[in-house]
């Protein structure tokens, strides 16, 4: 195909695209750099009889109203939002380091600053359960190859519930369920004989349910993609593998397993890419008190009705996509190689 | 596999379809459970006493006098004016699935016939933007658009949702056009077909399966998001998503929560009847980026 013609064809994709994904990205990167204007502030001087004169220090919404229209963006902060408290918290960090009473005084103190908070529960989330959800994927698959024809599509179309709901939506169907007040929360309370048990109250608990969540919200993916693999096995090498002597686990190990390994490292890469962004289940569950990722904290910041916090905002949203780099860069890499190869 | 089906150990079918059935039951129960929940009162629903009370709805017959009661949706639809946001959720939905489809397709196309090397780097730049976090993106957004004054509207929504969706679309479409013979479109154009018109009016009519699975997935976005539509869209515009989120901050005051539980179960129905009619194409699907890619 001419260039030309390419270029025609594309151009709608490749302009909405540009528009609404690359250059927001330079917009954060801007926005991350200046920050709200403070409020213009104006002396007053007011004279009461027999009191004397005092000065007292008013907000004029006026001029602060006027201030923000005129520059939208803000004042310039080159990376001084990257820096503060509530992001990569250098000031803090360097107190942390040097004064301290052992590991577990820093861990704790380092995840009460916001960013590293958000971040624990990101990185946990995405790296808990993503191998779970494929272990279990996996293990479904296996178990509905061996059931009769008859009962896989219906077994099958249970199975993509959990995956097709939309995940605000499902989020709140677990949260309703396992609240003190509904099936799960009551039945845990009754077995565990712990009637003021409750999944909201420890941040221990809330990190474990939103986890769950995440498996039972991610499995159905790496089930019908391993199912689908599982169709292709070569039967030859599974006979030549039985005529060797190699018993039910054995096959499975070395031949099946082998055999899904791209399948493998695509639902990671793609339940990966999922999973860092993790934002609903925290709205879904409010579970915001005990445990926030990244996403979540943008949007937090970018909620505010009365002061929208853009600058922050957008830092987090830059960390964040150095994030999701860091995250792709093995990706990336291996397949620039494999092209160049080429 | 036959073979080895017929040695399959008993204690092992036993096993593995125990297996089965308790994720089947996993899977399942929760929907069935809130559903079934949605015709009763809260205080069967929630019961601090015993989740028995919404098995046999005694509260409910009480306030209400049968066992099932369609209040929750009565105060979702009519008095919270869900319906609007259901109108809004069809209008952005259907636009959202036609928009990215018809660009998608164009683009999808091209990258599937030129051999070019630029090919390769813009799959790699839209799986590099199908990474992005939606929430990132939305900071981005806010700001010019509240200063363009294009922000809240239902348009400005969909071509976002259109654009995050592309990276996506034509990863699928490109696979999909892949699979579709070269000589196809070339005869065509010999036969005097100019390449638009062989994209027309002979690929895309081989190709309505994997447009149909791509159209299903685009469906699946919009229906699904929350992160754009919850911060882009003006309360008036708010399509069911974020209106059930905004449910959850008035609601809980109130002590309407099935209000909430009706919304849900309304949102999550039409998807039902999606995955009981669409079943096989979402599975190809799923396998098609992963067995052909």
């Amino acid at each position: 195909m001419p260039h030309r013609a390419f270029f025609a064809f594309i151009m709608p994709s490749l302009l909405a695209m540009l528009l609404f994904i690359a250059l927001p990205i330079v917009s954060v990167a801007v926005q991350s750099l200046y920050v709200e204007h403070e409020r213009v502030v104006t002396e007053v001087e007011t004279c009461a009889p027999f009191a004397g004169c005092t000065t007292e220090t008013r907000v004029d919404a006026e001029a602060t109203e006027k201030l923000r229209d005129a520059e939208p963006l803000g004042r310039f902060n080159g990376f001084g939002t990257y820096l503060d408290r509530n992001h990569l918290a250098t000031a803090e960090m360097n107190a942390i380091l040097t004064d301290n009473a052992g590991f577990a005084d820093v861990a704790s103190r380092i995840y009460n600053l916001p960013f590293y908070r958000a971040l624990a529960f990101t990185l946990t989330y995405t790296f808990v359960v993503t191998p779970l959800a494929m272990l279990l994927g996996f293990c479904i698959a296996l178990g509905v190859n061996a059931i009769p024809p008859f009962y896989k599509g219906p077994v099958i179309f249970f199975s993509l519930l959990p995956m097709i709901v939309t995940p605000l939506v499902g989020a709140l169907i677990i949260y309703w369920m396992s609240s003190p007040q509904g099936i799960l929360g009551a039945t845990l309370q009754s077995l565990l004989n712990d009637s003021t048990l409750s999944l909201k109250s420890s941040a221990v608990l809330t990190w474990v349910t939103l986890l769950v969540y995440g498996v039972w919200h991610n499995a159905p993916f790496s089930f019908v993609v391993f199912y689908a693999g599982l169709q292709t096995v070569p039967h030859d090498t599974l006979e030549s593998a039985m005529i060797d002597g190699a018993n039910r686990w054995e096959r499975i190990r070395f031949v099946v397993i082998p055999h899904l390994m791209p399948l493998a490292t695509f639902v990671a890469l793609v339940q990966l890419m999922d999973n860092f962004r993790v934002f609903e289940p925290i709205v879904g569950f409010s579970a915001e008190a005990n445990a926030t990722s990244l996403s979540w904290s943008i949007f937090n910041d970018l909620r505010g009705q009365v002061d929208q916090l853009f600058g922050s905002a957008a830092a987090t949203s830059m960390l964040t996509i150095v994030g999701v780099v860091i995250l792709l860069s093995p990706v990336l890499v291996r397949t620039w190689r494999e092209f160049n190869r080429r | 596999m036959i073979v080895n089906k017929r040695r399959r150990p008993l204690p092992l079918t036993v096993l593995s379809t125990t297996f089965v059935l308790l994720w089947v039951l996993m899977a399942a129960f929760p929907f069935i459970w809130t559903v079934w929940g949605s015709f009763k009162v809260e205080q069967d629903f929630f019961s601090r006493d015993s989740w028995w009370f919404a098995i046999e709805g005694s509260r409910t017959i009480a306030q209400t006098g049968s066992a099932f009661t369609g209040d929750g949706y009565y105060g979702a639809w009519v008095l919270r004016d869900f319906f609007s946001s259901v109108v809004n959720t069809v209008i952005v939905t259907l636009s959202v699935v036609v928009v990215s489809l018809t660009f998608g397709t164009l683009g999808g196309y091209a990258l599937a016939r030129s051999g070019y090397r630029y090919t390769f780097w813009l799959l790699m730049l839209a799986l590099v933007f199908r990474a992005m976090p939606h929430i990132t993106l939305v900071s981005g957004y806010l700001l010019p658009f509240f200063e363009m004054n294009i922000w809240g509207h239902l348009p400005t929504a969909i071509i976002v949702l259109v654009a995050i969706n592309q990276p996506f679309t034509l990863w699928m479409l490109h696979s999909f056009f892949l699979s579709i013979p070269k000589d196809l479109d070339e005869s065509a154009m010999v036969d005097g077909c100019s390449r638009f018109q062989a994209f027309r009016l002979v690929v895309i009519p081989v190709m309505w399966p994997g447009v149909i699975t791509t159209g299903l997935f685009s469906f699946l976005l919009a229906y699904n998001d929350f992160a754009v539509t919850a911060m882009l869209l003006s309360q008036p515009n708010q399509t069911m998503v974020p209106k059930i989120a905004s449910f959850l901050g008035t609601i809980q005051q109130e002590g309407n929560v099935m209000f909430a539980v009706a919304a849900v179960v309304s949102a999550t129905a039409p998807l039902f009847v999606l995955v009981m009619f669409f079943q096989r194409q979402i599975v190809s699907g799923l396998t098609a980026g992963a067995v052909k890619g």
